[in-house]
């Protein structure tokens, strides 16, 4: 794979969304309503449907209670229905609302984590998703979110800045962090031409093996301490909590949102953004058109790995306040999941961020109560995004695929996971 | 072996490509297969050779009718192909690539290449082909590597050879040895489907001339046939040799290429000591066969490669070791020679197309950020002024057909102010009535001041635009001739003659035998078999006929 | 499909290609890099201990009788390969590919069997001579190469091969020497026979991989496959009772996670990539809940597999260093190089294999000639996934004796840079893997002797030896040129 033009090369529109052309003769009504239900937003929701009727027939069978319950299924059904739907009302009451909670706060508390625990998803997702609208699989948001994290850890700690300040270098920190960690990719791709994915994929463990080895150092260890975590960073360099002590989220999250924007403004608005999809999805072209594709690909990769950063920063400095070998959880490779369920826009992006940390969220209240592990939540997910990569899969499974007259010889495309093209959302 | 299609016919979706197509094939015979680009050839072909199912109609073999499910049938019931991409594995060695398929095998499935080596050198001895088995297939010349798919189909006892478009990639000594074995072929009792749109090698070596013209036979002709007729035939109105624009005016000389070299990763000259001029108001013409440099030249030019040495100017500055987006910068437009590898982002709206290169600047973008209101301005003056038929300036380019994404290409690189213009193949693949459009407002470009380089492969787009005609041949310049050349001393000169050879050549060749000296009689074969004899005719007549 | 569009005769030369420089440094640069660095540790910094390493399984003694007998097989055999070699010469062509290696290996065994039949077991080398000797070979080779460069010529491969042992023998004596006591000392046999236990889930993921990629489906999903091995390989070995039931298992189960990675890419053209991706993701979240509920509820009925013990034969075990190593496997160890002879043979000297070949580098033409393109991809994901999950099955049957959460540790995307490490080629990934499972080795050894290097580093090298090796500092890779891109007729 060291060769740069193979994989998303030529990136198209997606997913061909039920007939290319609707035949002039058809009923107009029916073919409207065919277009709805064999479209896109349609495909997404019967994804999401399909992936937890899925992980409910898992958690169904290997439930030791439904088979309990089942034994007297005919005696009294509702019991083996409400056994199998208690770990799904778990997740809801544990990232929407919890109708138990004895005050608001307690009711809204869920939907608040959700929003916490979307933030460094949201983040990192962004970073997927720039690098794939140039035509790049960012594999590397783990590792990118780590030198983030190292860099605006070590900055929240070792310096002492005034307030206000601090939080702001911190942020650059991690944005330079991951920049350069992610700009380094960038620039072996346009150098060398070594394919993206190999490269990050070691990046991420050459970043956490970095990690471990200097949370062992003095610079990094906390004093006194025998375990490998940093100190704590100072309060200056924290994110504000957004609604007080006692709920989690910070400010990080209200600048998820406008990063979101900024990604969008970049991708739909500007000139790196415009010369960002022609490299996607025609490098030849774009060369062509005087851009310069290697810096642009040296240029993505160093924005994405900023993003990723400052998923990490997120990290650090909102809900961990230190840093630690597992400061960047499985954040890195959730992004991937996360880009690919928003398409690759950045709103949509944001959207899918919400959801997986609603089912973050929702899942570690669900293993508490119902003692489904929260394992479930990561097959879902990636049933999720399997299920929305193949469109006619999903509509196989429920009997809506368009009848075409006769299967026309379509050209062979590269197909890429996402559009290319200007889609604003 | 006699094969006859019956009433064939293919439709992808509304599109029918071929339309109940009747066609005889008889033993021994070399049969031509005459018509355009785009009128349906390459479409019948695989379906003769069983990569598509027709829609309609029946294949007999020897009088039986035969259904191929897949190229083993087709193979199977003694039909090759030369398909005009070769199907060979870089990577693989000429016997691997020939065995493929048809692996001659020790016990256990083990290969026994030594066999194919030996089948090989056996039919290599018998056609006269000089082709190492060992040899690995990437580092072999396009010549060869069309023996190697000409062996791989007479190692399966092909008894009819279909060669689609053979002569396209071919420097004019391989075309001219290619015809020689299309000989040898029939000598030994093959059949040949020869596929082209080239009037001249068609006549050269066809027993029978079919001509196809919109996915429909318009008739058969003899070989000897008027090159007018046939010409007529395919592309389906009179069709006259005419020039049909004003004279140029040149005036001052603001482009200058001087010893221009670049050089192939392998360190092979591509493009060997070019030096011309153009003037403003006239029009260079770069004739040569696919291959000879003329790619390379233009994308040195507009600062594509790292490896050129040698001076290019334009009103007195370099632009040699700039950047495309400098050289762009410095009023240059530029046509590539394949719109959907290097001129538009399919998967971008027509209007984000028509500011592909200038997306940048203003009035299309202030700073960092875009004018989206400003771009589709731009996008719906361009689609008003060159008749672009698009359903909106929103949908993607890849949805239009070849000549409408050719005019986006074009309106765009001619919506600005240039100094330069330089366009590549400017009509290839785009129909008829484009065609015209398209060559008019290149003349308007140079009358409106405009040094203005073509290159084209197709010897009657050269003679129709060109003010003064380059010739390249495998990287060097041949000589630089007035646009009025005939048509035989061009071909001379794209065998690998200097202007100075080929006029002194001239006079024996107009004299008529053909026969000339030994050394250059294969050279004279090949400049007759390139290019055709068409011109459209300008005349407002011809639409009617559309 | 129309002709009407471009006729598109523009050669098929990638535009890196057009642009890269006509005198690649590359080499050059890799080599000198890797030089200094090698003269600066292993010589400038390598201290005035020696290192000691030991020939001998602790606990074992020397047998007499198999240096013998490593002796005899190591001088017939150099003796027939150099007459081999010889004849060739005489004939006018230069030897097979294979002899000259065969002849090196041939020639280290007699060494060793020297060594057994005088009796040494223990060998002490001072790290300063051993590194300075090291540091100018790499030198010496790193400017021949730079000498070649400006004139078109690449080191010879027995000179690369030559540059790749004086830097691992210079850095085994320098890390070893840096070890705590005074004469710091190893087992090397011990290092060797753990390098390939450890390397064996390794060859076989990378065995799935060059099986997918050869036939153009990226395969990211070798963890997944892994890790599915792992999980069914204990449950249905703990069921059944039996650890070949164990092993069938795996088998399967590695070949369901490529059904699913087949189908989807294939059938669905979805990008392979994500697919791979989201396949891991999938696996271990499945696996993880599983063991969670099931495994975890019931570990007497579902998780306690029968171990698969290693076969020892006689005598043949006994030969110093190399008889672990070959002749002391678990069952999966011997289905190892089996696989990677089998694998190699089938690819390139079948019928079967020049047809994979033919489908992953030109599909096209591999369907003009009637090969069914598709059914080759899909088959051959399968098999790739049936093999991996064989390798997985020794994380549970040999390793471990239960399956813990992820215990695959992330080996399934260091056997991806195996077999990119190794070219696409059986041999080359199984030599890569054997790399990687002896630098893990190593890192555990040294955390115990004590080494100048911290072990996060060392845990590092076969992810920075791979990214050089895409980058190609260290020779070219080139994978099969339709890798990733599905096939659609027309």
């Amino acid at each position: 794979m060291a060769e740069a033009q193979q994989v998303p090369e030529t990136a198209q529109a997606p997913l061909p969304t039920g007939p290319s052309q609707p035949t002039p003769s058809a009923p107009a009504g029916a073919t409207l309503l065919r277009r709805i239900v064999t479209g896109t937003p349609m495909v997404s929701l019967l994804s999401v449907v399909l992936a937890i009727v899925i992980g409910g027939i898992l958690m169904a069978v290997t439930n030791p209670k439904v088979a309990t319950a089942a034994g007297y299924f005919f005696g009294r059904p509702g019991d083996t229905i409400a056994e199998i739907f208690r770990p799904y009302a778990a997740l809801v009451q544990g990232s929407i609302f919890n109708w138990e909670g004895a005050d608001f706060t307690a009711q809204i508390y869920p939907l608040v984590e959700t929003f916490t625990v979307s933030t460094p998803l949201i983040f990192a997702g962004l970073g997927v998703a720039l690098a794939f609208r140039a035509g790049l699989f960012n594999i590397g948001a783990q590792g990118q979110l780590i030198f983030g994290a190292l860099l605006g850890a070590y900055v929240g700690f070792t310096w002492h800045l005034p307030p206000g300040l601090h939080l702001l270098v911190v942020i650059l920190a991690g944005i330079v962090g991951g920049g350069l960690w992610g700009g380094l990719v960038g620039f072996l791709k346009a150098r060398t031409g070594a394919h993206e994915v190999i490269v990050t994929i070691m990046f991420n463990y050459v970043a956490s093996f970095l990690l471990l080895f200097l949370l062992t150092t003095p610079a990094f260890q906390r004093k006194g301490s025998t375990n490998p975590i940093s100190p704590f960073l100072d309060e200056d360099a924290l994110f504000p909590a957004l609604l007080g002590p006692q709920f989690r989220i910070h400010a990080g999250f209200i600048l998820a949102i406008l990063v979101t924007w900024g990604v969008w403004w970049i991708l739909n608005r500007s000139t790196i953004g415009f010369e960002f999809r022609a490299v996607g999805a025609n490098p030849n072209a774009a060369r062509t058109a005087g851009v310069n594709v290697g810096r642009a690909t040296v240029l993505v990769m160093a924005l994405a790995g900023a993003l990723a950063g400052l998923s990490g920063i997120a990290q650090v400095a909102g809900t961990e306040k230190y840093l630690s070998g597992g400061v960047a959880a499985s954040i890195g490779f959730d992004a991937i999941t996360v880009a690919l369920l928003g398409r690759s826009t950045p709103w949509g992006t944001l959207f899918a961020g919400l959801l997986f940390g609603a089912f973050r969220a929702g899942g570690v209240s669900m293993q508490a109560v119902t003692q489904t592990p929260i394992d479930i939540v990561l097959v879902i997910q990636s049933l999720i995004v399997l299920f929305i990569a193949a469109p006619p899969l999903v509509r196989a499974v429920f009997g809506l695929n368009p009848r075409r007259p006769k299967k026309a010889k379509e050209p062979p495309r590269a197909k890429a996971p996402m559009s290319t093209s200007g889609a604003a959302s | 072996m006699k094969l006859e299609l019956r009433g064939i016919t293919k439709r992808f979706g509304a599109l029918v490509a071929n339309d109940h197509i009747d066609l005889v094939v008889e033993d021994s015979q070399v049969h031509c297969l005459l018509g355009e680009n785009g009128a349906g050839k390459s479409t019948l072909m695989n379906v003769l050779y069983g990569l598509y199912e027709p829609s309609e109609g029946e294949i007999l073999v020897d009088d039986k009718p035969v259904a191929f499910r897949g190229p083993s049938d087709a193979m199977a019931a003694g039909i090759g192909m030369v398909h005009q991409h070769f199907m060979l594995v870089p990577v693989f060695t000429v016997a691997e690539n020939v065995a493929l398929g048809a692996e001659a095998t020790k016990a256990a499935g083990f290969l026994d290449l030594d066999a194919t080596r030996a089948k090989i050198r056996d039919i290599s001895k018998r056609y006269g082909f000089d082709v190492d088995p060992d040899a690995l297939v990437e580092d072999l010349p396009v010549g060869v590597q069309q023996r190697v798919e000409i062996i791989k189909a007479l190692v399966r006892d092909a008894r009819i050879l279909i060669l689609d478009e053979p002569t396209a990639v071919l420097t004019p000594q391989e075309t001219d040895e290619l015809l020689e074995i299309i000989g040898e072929l029939k000598a030994s009792g093959k059949s040949i489907i020869f596929i082209s749109h080239k009037l001249r090698e068609v006549k050269a070596v066809a027993d029978v001339i079919t001509v196809i013209r919109r996915g429909k036979v318009v008739g058969d002709a003899p070989p000897s046939a008027a090159p007018a007729d046939l010409a007529s035939m395919m592309v389906g109105r009179p069709v006259s040799l005419t020039l049909n624009k004003a004279p140029a005016e040149p005036k001052d000389t603001t482009f200058a290429v001087r010893d221009l070299t670049v050089a192939a990763p392998n360190g092979q000259r591509v493009v060997d000591g070019v030096t011309f001029d153009i003037a403003q108001g006239e029009i260079l013409a770069v004739a040569g066969v696919q291959g000879n440099g003329q790619t390379e030249l233009t994308e040195a030019i507009l600062g594509l490669y790292k490896h050129a040495s040698g001076s290019v100017t334009l009103d007195g500055n370099e632009l040699l070791g700039r950047s495309v987006k400098d050289v762009l910068g410095a009023g240059v437009g530029f046509v590539p020679e394949d719109r959907s590898h290097d001129g538009l982002v399919g998967a971008f709206t027509v209007a984000e197309n028509l500011v592909l290169d200038l997306y940048d600047r203003a009035p299309f973008a202030r700073g960092l950020g875009m004018r989206p209101s400003r771009v589709a301005t731009q996008a719906a003056e361009k689609i008003a002024e060159f008749d672009i038929r698009t359903p909106s300036a929103d949908v993607p380019a890849s949805t239009l057909s070849g000549g409408n994404q050719q005019k986006v290409v074009m309106a765009r690189e001619l919506s600005r102010p240039l100094r330069l213009f330089i366009a590549s193949q400017p009509t290839r693949g785009v129909d008829v009535g484009s065609i015209e459009f398209l060559h008019r407002r290149i003349i308007a470009e140079r009358d409106n001041g405009t040094p203005v380089m073509i290159v084209s492969t197709e010897l009657d787009e050269i003679m129709e635009l060109a003010d003064r005609i380059a010739v390249l041949y495998r990287g060097r310049l041949m000589g630089i001739v007035p646009g009025g050349t005939p048509r035989d001393m061009l071909g001379l000169m794209m065998a690998g003659m200097t202007a100075e050879e080929a006029a002194a050549h001239e006079a024996p060749v107009a004299a008529g035998t053909g026969a000339a000296g030994a050394d250059d009689d294969g050279a004279h074969r090949a400049a007759s078999s390139f290019g055709i004899d068409v011109v459209t005719d300008d005349s407002d007549s011809g639409d009617t006929h559309g | 499909m129309s002709t009407a569009t471009t006729a598109t005769t523009r050669p098929d030369e990638a535009p890196e290609e057009v642009l890269a420089p006509l005198v690649s440094w590359k080499a050059p640069i890799g080599l000198g890099i890797l030089a200094v660095v090698g003269t600066v540790m292993f010589g400038v910094f390598s201290g005035g201990k020696s290192a000691a390493f030991g020939l001998v399984d602790t606990g074992r003694g020397a047998s007499a009788v198999a240096a013998w007998l490593a002796l005899a097989v190591a001088i017939l055999a150099a003796a027939w390969l150099s007459y081999a070699w010889f004849r060739a010469r005489r004939a006018g062509h230069g030897p097979a590919g294979w002899i000259p290696p065969a002849l090196a290996a041939a020639v280290v065994v007699f060494v060793l069997a020297v060594l057994g039949v005088a009796g040494v077991t223990v060998i002490t080398l001072g790290a300063r001579l051993i590194g300075w000797l090291s540091a100018v070979v790499m030198l010496a080779l790193a400017g021949w190469s730079a000498w070649l460069a400006p004139r078109g010529h690449k080191l010879p491969r027995w000179g690369v091969a030559a540059f790749a042992i004086a830097f691992l023998v210079g850095f085994l004596v320098w890390i070893v020497a840096g070890g705590r006591d005074a004469t710091p000392y190893i087992s090397l046999a011990g290092l060797l026979a753990g390098a390939v236990t450890l390397a064996v889930p390794l060859v076989f993921g990378s065995l799935s991989g060059v099986l997918c990629e050869r036939s153009g489906i990226v395969n990211i999903a070798i963890e997944g496959q892994l890790l599915m091995g792992a999980f069914s390989a204990a449950v249905g070995a703990t069921v059944t009772g039996s650890v070949y039931a164990g092993l069938i298992a795996a088998a399967v189960a590695g070949a369901l996670v490529s059904l699913v990675l087949a189908v989807v890419s294939i059938k669905y053209l979805v990008n392979q990539i994500i697919v791979g991706v989201v396949l891991n993701v999938l696996v271990v979240g499945l696996t993880n809940f599983l063991f969670s509920t099931l495994l975890t509820a019931n570990p007497e009925g579902l998780n306690k597999p029968p171990h698969l013990g290693s076969i020892e034969i006689p005598v043949l075990a006994d030969v110093p260093l190399i008889g672990p190593i070959l002749f002391r496997q678990s069952l999966v160890g011997y289905l190892m190089y089996i696989a990677v002879i089998v694998v190699y043979v089938g690819l390139f000297h079948t019928k079967w294999g020049l047809r994979v070949r033919a489908v992953g580098e030109h599909p096209q033409a591999a369907d003009t000639l009637g090969v069914n393109v598709n059914r080759t991809r899909f088959w051959n994901t399968i098999l790739g996934g049936a093999i991996a999950g064989i390798g997985g099955s020794f994380f549970t049957l040999v390793a471990v004796d239960a399956f813990s959460k992820e215990m695959s540790a992330g080996r399934g995307y260091i056997a991806l840079a195996a077999l990119i490490f190794g070219r696409w080629n059986p041999i080359g990934a199984f030599l890569a893997s054997l790399l990687f499972g002896f630098a893990d080795n190593l890192q555990s050894v040294i955390t115990i002797i004590g080494s100048p290097l911290p072990s996060q580093f060392m845990a590092m090298l076969p992810y920075v030896v791979t990214v050089f090796a895409v980058a190609g500092l260290v020779g070219r890779s080139r994978p099969p040129a339709m890798e990733g891109i599905p096939y659609v007729k027309g």
